[in-house]
């Protein structure tokens, strides 16, 4: 089939582009695909789907439920990495094209495995074709961007991030308000949300990618001067995401993310159960009244959370164009560490107002994690593979989204098989995640600029064909 | 159609359902302080 229009010659950007038009395009594929996040509203009705009211026998239980989001970001680990490539061959335009189709479709396949009720086939359609897509989708703009943004290449990928976490502000009350309009006394309306989501998001994606441009060759900034040597660890050379992945810098930044990720998912996971066990006195369960109170305020606060998340993206990828990503990420290690260490001080004083403050700033942290590795990324191995490169450093978030919830789980039931109360419980978990930070802190000071062998030379990045 | 135009059409086609997703996040967290 002739898609010439979905081509990277076709996209590129006409004399007078404004630049600021790049930006929208990437928040219309992050801000849907954000939408795995809010994953968990459907937790309840899916639980549900055959007593509606309340769970009965053959309706699927929550543990099998959270396999669909565990495989959706292996798969989007895993189509970031091994598509990476492809994503930087085709331009963002096709990429983006693509991530709508595989996003959406695994919406509309979720919704069919809903109302078949087969779990299979919502492990297969937004487990693992939503995976592929939310894997392609996040890491088609970013090499866009920075092209875009050579001079604020922080604050062009932050904000493409933010939408991400943003992705799910939308995403859940979207899902409950269409529940409600869909639900009826035999349906919890779950399938019809799903399917209606899918054809909202793809209308948007779909904008995203015919939005989209690329700049074309030798395009610059009005008034930006590009270096013309490398200073510390900002190269003006180039690595081929082969290369890349043969250098210490890549595992450095890969370890990173990873323990970042591993210890931001840790505590976000528990938030809810958290807030509740170590202040028993603000979150009562002593009445079913109190009891629906209580977990409406705890879902108060992790939705406060989603928020820091999101605006920690923007602001701290932005503040990073300023101060270096190197010292940006000795502010999440070293701050982080101080922090998750300060909170059972915290419950243990009582104190919910200052617990909620250290939460939010660990939660800012964590999304700027995500939102800044691009940035270091094109600081260290130049711009031309940028997105292939952040492709492979995403198998980091797959494999923290696995260990991060079992090893905060494990500790967990540890602590309370050792008869510690459950308020103390999550002490232990604390001071292990702020361990795991200050093990990042160290891997942060060891990066170096990346060694010249592995630089393309001119003609290299030329032949390439993304000059 | 002309830049200014288009810039506040597409920032708009993002930014309103982004602002309704801050809005009523920021409702339900206004339990949490009741």
């Amino acid at each position: 089939m002739k898609n010439d229009f979905l081509d990277r010659s076709h996209s590129i950007a006409g004399p007078g582009f404004s630049r600021w038009l790049v930006p929208p395009a990437a928040l219309c594929i992050h801000l849907c695909i954000g939408q795995a996040y809010a994953l968990s509203v459907f937790n309840k009705p899916l639980s549900q789907a055959i007593g509606i009211t309340a769970p009965a026998p053959g309706d699927w239980s929550i543990p099998a439920l959270g396999w669909i989001f565990s495989i959706a970001i292996v798969f989007l680990g895993l189509s970031a990495a091994f598509g990476g490539k492809w994503v930087e061959d085709v331009g963002p335009r096709k990429a983006m094209f693509a991530a709508a189709l595989f996003f959406c479709g695994g919406l509309f396949i979720g919704s069919a495995g809903v109302q078949l009720h087969q779990l299979w086939l919502l492990y297969l359609g937004y487990g693992v074709i939503g995976g592929i897509g939310l894997g392609i989708g996040y890491i088609s703009p970013v090499s866009t961007l920075v092209k875009w943004f050579p001079d604020r290449p922080g604050l062009a990928t932050g904000t493409a991030i933010m939408g991400f976490g943003g992705g799910a502000l939308i995403g859940a009350p979207l899902a409950v308000a269409l529940m409600k309009f869909y639900s009826t006394p035999t349906s919890t309306g779950a399938a019809p949300t799903l399917a209606t989501m899918g054809a909202i998001y793809l209308c948007f994606m779909l904008i995203g990618a015919f939005m989209v441009r690329i700049p074309a060759a030798g395009w610059k900034p009005a008034g930006y001067v590009a270096p013309t040597a490398s200073v510390g660890l900002v190269t003006t050379e180039n690595v081929l995401v082969s290369s890349a992945v043969r250098t210490p810098q890549f595992y450095l930044l890969w370890a990173m993310l990873f323990l970042n990720v591993t210890a931001g998912i840790g505590v976000l996971g528990q938030a809810s159960l958290m807030i509740q066990e170590m202040f028993p006195f603000r979150f009562p369960h002593d009445t079913t009244a109190a009891t629906a109170a209580s977990a409406a305020a705890a879902a108060g606060f992790v939705g406060l959370l989603s928020l820091f998340n999101m605006g920690g993206r923007i602001f701290w990828a932005s503040t990073s164009d300023f101060i270096g990503r190197k010292m940006t990420y000795a502010i999440f290690f070293l701050l982080g560490a101080i922090l998750y260490a300060c909170v059972p001080g915290a419950g243990h004083a009582g104190n919910l107002a200052l617990f909620i403050v250290l939460y939010l700033v660990i939660l800012t942290m964590y999304g700027g994690g995500f939102a800044t590795i691009p940035a270091y990324l094109r600081d260290l191995f130049g711009m031309v593979n940028v997105g292939a490169i952040h492709g492979r450093l995403l198998t980091a978030w797959s494999a923290a989204g696995i260990a991060g919830p079992v090893l905060v789980n494990y500790i967990r039931q540890y602590e309370l098989d050792h008869g510690v109360a459950k308020a103390d419980a999550y002490s232990i978990t604390m001071y292990v995640m702020a361990a795991l930070l200050v093990v990042g802190f160290i891997c942060n000071l060891m990066v170096r600029p990346v060694d010249s062998q592995h630089h393309l030379t001119n003609a290299e990045v030329i032949i390439d064909g993304v000059a | 159609m002309n830049n200014a135009v288009k810039l506040t059409l597409s920032w708009m086609l993002v930014g309103i359902p982004l602002l309704w997703g801050v809005y009523v996040t920021l409702l339900n967290a206004l339990k949490l302080f009741r």
